[in-house]
């Protein structure tokens, strides 16, 4: 590793930071000591994600300075923070798709640029950094064949490979199995002896395992501030949001409803050529939420892709209310009352440079309600984006911005609106709520139930094993392309699950 | 808010200008000739008189319907290069055509001639489109290939099939074309055409089909994000192919009209680079079928500058297109200075840092 000055403290003071229209960051400051891990933590749009930006020399401040050790630094580009030992794991991956690990990996080695690129050195370097914090990575594998959780990782390494002191990192733990976060929060706690940590996160039961210190920023300002000990998550829930947080939660009986999706021995192959599902098995029933808990890359993304016609299924069967589904076109599958809120919200679910009108109707323009003979009638598109933006609460300056603009939480929110209005017969969510703050997750979770009651059954893929606890009526487990176990309501633990996603067997 | 962002670009654009001017002026006295007196026949010349400006506006007609089907097919994702040939098509189409229709009245004449026109672009626009819908062939290799295989079947067809049968000088050109398939010149003495009002409907057509149809929807969703529009059930290949045919035939049309109104005859070299310059004119253009007639007037004042000069100085003509050049990279610098954020924000910094605190205080 690179040899370093260490940094004993990381002190911002009085930063102002003003996008046109919006003040992101106001007057914050903070300080992180030596071997300190900091919990920052606030709603989206906080201020959060730009104060770091800002400290990584991606923005830079209107107002106020960054201090390390005492000295003012001023960093022009990501360059200079990272020559300082800071390094971040962005929220959204900064990695190259169509390249592999190990060359994400090098284009923050300098080192290695050479005539030809020292492929080696970086090996070392990945190899080393995996095995002394426990990330495993394959170095040959190309991003684009990654699922998300496995891009954090590989984010991790690049970072640590980079020699990195101080570490940023922008919801870590988003995209790992309950265990995985454990095991994260070990590796943190052991690395904080090394290293100094800026941790931001939703999830409160998290930063009370970890930091030491806890910052709560609520539009752009510094709300709170104390010693994460003193503080039940709780407390720390209510100050975040600026009331108290309810749990959306399932408590209705098990219904006996119809079943309207049924998978049987359904195999499908990977953007990677290998099998995603393996003679996979699902019943879903009118009416009821099922969750799909698992590891991500287990092959969830396939198996939702498959159900909307999105992939091609080598051999089994999808039955929808009875017809079989399996190899049909998208627009099949949804003409057949299929609503399906995909993973990738900001490239798949929505159009981002389209606006948020235009987003509504993306899978309806040919309705009658929002065309005439194939002629858009823009007053009723707007009149009805109009009742979407109130009804589910959409916050944007207007219906005209481009829908990429908005915030996680309010582009989910227009997906939601979207899927929900149609009024499906069924529902896929994948990861609904990945990297939402409590209030919008909250609203989706109830939304989410509130369809329940009208019967419509419900395919929750998630890794958070808390939501898919709270909200299903019954629980499944996918490793490695098969469905491991499906336990009711009742029987499902967290331990439990965790082994299940494990993939080890129960009578193991 | 928005405040500085105007100004902003205001500067920026203003700074272009000159940046341009200025890069031209050095060619210009690099071939020893005089900048004032350059400069001002390109841009005065074409408002001298009536008949200047018309000559202007005869070279906007197919600039303005090439540029119009770029738009479509850009905003559909999919960058037709192949609008040179494509016209090359369409000009071979109107042609033969033309022959065939002698004696019927002009009335129905002319829009077979253009129609059939149209159809042999779309079906030239046709081929690269289905390659990269059904077999992900890039289409700047297809269409810039089949540009080639265009001119050169275009050089054979007036050389043989549709050479003029009493031509004794040997220049390789069709013979003229009958009456009936002439388009209409407006003013005695002048060189605009009717097709200017092919023009002007393709205008408002064009801007309906991408912003009031639902097929203009699809198109500009699978151009904007493949992966969402998939998602959303819109059939992004076959959208694809639609695109690419329309601007086929886009091209195709303002080939005939070329023919038919300018021309009177298939001869060398009838494109004139038209289907170049129109994707230029459809990126200044912001791919917006509206700002198309400004941008293309544009155009057509520079390309209308080439006779000028050639007539009124010592300069070469081909330094006009060495200056369309220079203005077409400085507007594509342009508009990624515009639209980058960060030299907004730097912008703002420098020249509107009170704003900040009249906001802080105003709270």
């Amino acid at each position: 590793m690179a040899e370093l000055n260490a940094i004993k403290e990381l002190r911002v003071e009085h930063i102002t930071k003003r996008f046109p229209g919006v003040l992101a960051c106001d007057d914050i400051s903070l300080c992180v000591g030596e071997h300190e891990i900091l919990a920052l933590v606030g709603e989206n749009g906080a201020g959060k994600t730009t104060l770091m930006n800002i400290i990584m020399g991606l923005y830079q401040s209107d107002e106020g300075a960054i201090y390390i050790n005492g000295n003012e630094v001023n960093f022009k580009s990501p360059n200079d923070a990272f020559s300082a030992g800071i390094g971040m794991v962005h929220q959204h991956y900064m990695l190259v798709p169509n390249m592999t690990v190990l060359e994400n990996v090098a284009l923050g080695i300098k080192e290695c640029w050479k005539s030809v690129v020292d492929l080696k050195l970086v090996r070392d370097k990945v190899n080393e950094v995996s095995e002394k914090y426990g990330l495993k990575v394959d170095p040959d594998a190309y991003i684009w064949q990654l699922s998300v959780g496995e891009q954090q990782r590989v984010e991790l390494v690049k970072t640590l490979c980079q020699g990195a002191g101080f570490l940023i990192l922008d919801e870590p733990t988003s995209a790992l199995t309950p265990q995985e976060t454990e095991d994260l929060i070990v590796l943190l706690k052991r690395m904080s002896k090394e290293l100094s940590i800026i941790f931001i996160s939703h999830k409160l039961n998290e930063v009370k395992a970890l930091s030491d210190k806890v910052s709560i920023l609520r539009h752009g300002r510094v709300v709170f501030e104390g010693n994460t000990k003193d503080y039940s998550p709780k407390q720390i829930a209510a100050l975040m949001t600026g009331h108290e947080v309810e749990i959306a939660e399932n408590k209705a009986d098990p219904v006996e409803g119809e079943s309207v999706l049924d998978i049987r021995n359904l195999c499908v192959k990977s953007d990677r050529g290998f099998y995603a599902l393996d003679n996979f098995n699902l019943e879903v029933k009118a009416g009821e939420i099922v969750g799909l808990a698992g590891v991500s890359g287990n092959g969830q993304k396939e198996l939702a892709e498959v159900i909307n016609g999105l992939r091609k299924a080598e051999s089994g069967s999808i039955r929808f209310f009875g017809t079989e589904i399996q190899n049909k076109s998208p627009d099949e599958v949804i003409a057949l009352g299929m609503g399906y809120i995909p993973e990738e919200r900001n490239t798949e679910g929505i159009v981002p440079s389209m606006s948020i009108k235009e987003n509504m109707i993306l899978k309806d323009s040919a309705s009658p309600r929002f065309s005439k003979k194939n002629f858009l009638n823009h007053k009723a598109i707007e009149k009805y984006t109009d009742e979407m933006r109130e009804k589910f609460d959409i916050r944007s300056p207007n219906m005209f911005v481009a829908a990429g603009s908005l915030s996680g939480g309010n582009i989910q929110k227009v997906i939601l609106a979207r899927e929900i209005d149609r009024n499906p017969k069924f529902l896929i969510c994948v990861y609904p709520i990945r990297g939402l703050d409590m209030g919008a997750a909250e609203f989706i979770h109830k939304q989410l139930l509130a369809l329940r009651e009208r019967g419509v059954g419900i395919l929750l893929i998630s890794e958070e094993l808390d939501e898919i606890m709270n909200l299903s009526d019954r629980i499944a487990v996918i490793f490695k392309g098969q469905n491991k176990a499906v336990l009711n309501k009742g029987e499902a633990t967290t331990s439990r699950l965790g082994i299940l996603m494990a993939g080890v067997k129960e009578d193991e | 808010m928005s405040n500085y962002k105007l100004i902003y670009k205001i500067v920026v654009i203003t700074a272009a200008v000159f940046i341009a001017l200025f890069a031209g002026a050095l060619i210009i006295v690099a071939v020893g000739g005089n900048v004032f007196e350059t400069y001002w026949i390109i841009l005065s010349m074409p408002f001298q008189n009536f008949r200047s400006l018309c000559e202007v506006f005869t070279r906007m007609i197919p600039l303005m319907i090439i540029a119009l089907g770029i738009c479509v097919s850009s905003r559909c994702g999919i960058n037709n290069i192949g609008a040179e040939g494509q016209m090359y098509m369409g000009v071979i189409a109107a042609c033969a055509v033309a022959f065939s229709v002698q004696g019927l009245p002009s009335i129905i004449a002319v829009p077979i001639c253009i129609l059939s026109a149209a159809l042999a672009g779309a079906a030239y626009g046709f081929i690269p489109g289905f390659l990269k819908a059904k077999l992900d062939v890039s289409e700047l290799l297809s269409t810039v290939m089949l540009n080639y295989a265009a001119a050169q079947f275009y050089k054979f067809c007036i050389r043989l099939p549709l050479r003029d049968p009493n031509d004794a000088t040997g220049t390789p050109m069709s013979a003229r074309l009958p009456d009936n398939t002439i388009l209409t010149k407006f003013f005695r003495g002048t060189s605009l055409h009717s097709g200017i009002i092919l023009a002007l409907i393709l205008v408002v057509v064009i801007y309906i089909l991408l912003f009031r149809t639902t097929w203009g929807y699809k198109m500009r969703a699978a151009g904007a994000s493949k992966m969402a529009a998939r998602y959303g059930g819109i059939n992004v290949p076959l959208y694809l192919i639609i695109a690419m045919c329309i601007s086929g035939a886009c091209a195709g049309m303002a080939g005939s009209v070329e023919l038919m109104g300018v021309q009177a005859r298939a001869m060398e070299n009838i494109t004139s680079g038209y289907g170049f310059s129109g994707i230029v004119v459809a990126l200044f253009a912001s791919l917006h079928p509206i700002a198309v007639i400004p941008a293309s007037f544009f155009f057509g004042i520079l390309l209308y500058s080439q006779v000028n000069l050639q007539i009124l100085t010592s300069v070469p003509p081909n330094l006009v297109q060495t200056i369309q050049g220079v203005i077409i990279l400085i507007i594509v610098s342009l508009q990624m200075v515009i639209n980058n954020p960060y030299s907004q924000e730097r912008f703002r910094k420098r020249f509107f840092k009170n704003q900040i605190k009249d906001i802080k205080e105003a709270r």
